[in-house]
């Protein structure tokens, strides 16, 4: 569980983060959603301790981000898998070498149990036959595969993903929600997903924080999103035409 | 106030580099590969132009040789002493600014627009004692690469001297062994190694802290070109000066 108790972000005399607190549930998909410019990275590269808050805390089981010393950082650091937007897979290795990364950093296993963690892994992400190509040789959905996997090798405690469906065609984004929320499941791991995808939400949001202009406007789950009356929200969610489409044949429906 | 801000960022950036040491065994791996990128595959360009600016310098100082009571032996005399005090340390590693110090900002740089440094970052790793580090080691190869250069520019010039017909082997030979002080050949060093560190982290501080998309990229790998260039022209100044002058 992670809990974010009131923290505040500046640049310069710009103030992104305002003031947010929320808990990120355990065994679940915990999902940020707002539009860009909302304060979602900033807020996810808070809770990867890539920036420093200005104010607040934010507490890894019971203790503080910001009470940590460099080295319980960086121990608190191995238990994070990371999917990034565009998968930030190492160029120079293939896909095998870039799966066993974390594997070669940090763990003390042969180099047989790591490539038999690596293949168990990639096959839980349903690649097969792809180790020896390099990144540029696969697709953009195959390569947040390769990324998922590179992110749970290491069996992590916090899985955050930043955009995890941006640039894939709405087939592949429902492959990758449906594996970032089955792996949550599976692992009993805490899982942060930054995203303005609608679809993701409704896929995969058992709960959900909206961010607008760096405050916490509304919070709930996917149920919840589509009933509440908070403007912002609405204003957001059916931003989109074919959510308004939806809307007005249920409420046509309903008369 | 830019200036100072870039200083003091580049001189935190080297003491970073020196904590929180990445693991033994994929440190000498990664040792390997920059030795392998940074200096064996450098080899080529620097024998191809060593050898031929050596030739030139020869070739140069001959044909500059009006009064016939100035031995011969000065072609071979002017070759060394161009080649060991100037062109193989310094003007190579100018040559070197542009295609290692390029290599070097365009790599970390492409790998921090594609958020592969901050991957490393989350996973808890010194991305900087990852990346810059073994540049560092592999760099400190360099005075190899100068070795070859005096070596080649030398053997070009006297090619070019005795198969030109400017001078007999035996002139050039002695020309060669005339007034030899060895400690230019220490200067020539000491040089050398500073401007090995100013090419390892030059271009690494340029890459790691650009920010932006491929076009900063490619200026950030020009900028890396120009502020190598002009440290190294300070540094073999004030080196010169303290040692030689």
């Amino acid at each position: 569980m992670i809990k974010v108790i009131d923290i505040h972000k500046s640049f310069g005399d710009e103030e992104v983060l305002k003031g947010i607190s929320t808990t990120f549930e355990k065994g679940k998909t915990n999902i940020i959603i707002g539009q860009s410019g909302s304060g979602k990275t900033v807020f996810m590269k808070c809770l990867l301790g890539l920036f420093e808050p200005d104010s607040g805390e934010i507490i890894y089981e019971g203790t503080a981000i910001q009470d940590m010393d460099k080295d319980e950082k960086s121990e608190l650091r191995k238990q994070m898998g990371m999917l990034f937007q565009g998968g930030a897979l190492f160029d120079s290795m293939n896909i095998e070498e870039n799966v066993m990364f974390p594997l070669l950093m940090f763990s003390k296993k042969s180099k047989p149990e790591m490539l038999d963690r690596v293949n168990e892994v990639l096959k839980r992400v349903n690649l097969v036959n792809v180790n020896k190509k390099l990144p540029a040789e696969i697709s953009g959905g195959m390569q947040k595969r390769v990324a998922i996997a590179r992110a749970i090798v290491n069996n992590p405690k916090y899985l955050f993903c930043d955009e995890p469906n941006s640039g894939l065609d709405p087939r592949t984004a429902t492959v990758i929600d449906n594996l970032i929320q089955e792996i949550t499941q599976e692992y009993d791991i805490t899982t942060v997903v930054n995203t303005h995808d609608m679809n993701s939400v409704m896929e995969i949001g058992e709960t959900i924080i909206f961010l607008k202009d760096g405050k916490l406007m509304w919070s709930g789950d996917k149920t919840k999103i589509f009933k509440t009356d908070n403007e912002a929200v609405t204003d957001f969610v059916y931003s989109s035409d074919l959510f308004k489409k939806i809307r007005d044949a249920q409420q046509n429906e309903s008369k | 106030m830019k200036y100072l801000r870039d200083i003091g960022s580049y001189f935190i950036m080297l003491k970073q580099v020196f904590i929180r040491p990445t693991k033994t065994s994929v440190l000498k791996n990664l040792i390997f590969k920059e030795i392998n990128d940074l200096i064996v595959n450098s080899l080529g360009i620097v024998v191809f132009i060593s050898f031929f600016v050596g030739s030139v310098i020869a070739i140069q100082t001959a044909l500059n040789m009006d009064n016939p009571l100035v031995p011969k032996s000065l072609i071979g005399f002017a070759t060394r002493q161009s080649v060991l005090l100037e062109f193989a340390p310094t003007f190579i590693s100018i040559i070197m600014a542009g295609k290692v110090g390029s290599f070097i900002t365009s790599s970390i740089g492409s790998m921090r627009v594609t958020e592969q440094i901050d991957a490393l970052e989350v996973m808890g790793i010194n991305s900087l004692n990852y990346l810059v580090f073994p540049k560092i080691i592999a760099l400190l190869f360099y005075p190899f690469i100068i070795i070859i250069s005096m070596t080649m520019g030398i053997f070009g010039g006297w090619i070019a001297a005795v198969q030109g017909g400017y001078s007999s082997a035996s002139d050039f030979a002695l020309g060669l062994q005339e007034d030899f002080v060895p400690f230019h050949i220490v200067y020539a060093f000491i040089k050398t190694f500073v401007f090995a560190i100013i090419l390892a982290t030059v271009p690494s501080w340029q890459g790691y802290y650009m920010t932006g998309g491929a076009l900063e990229v490619g200026k950030a790998s020009t900028n890396s070109f120009v502020w190598t260039s002009v440290l190294i022209i300070l540094a073999n100044f004030i080196i010169t000066q303290m040692l030689l002058g």
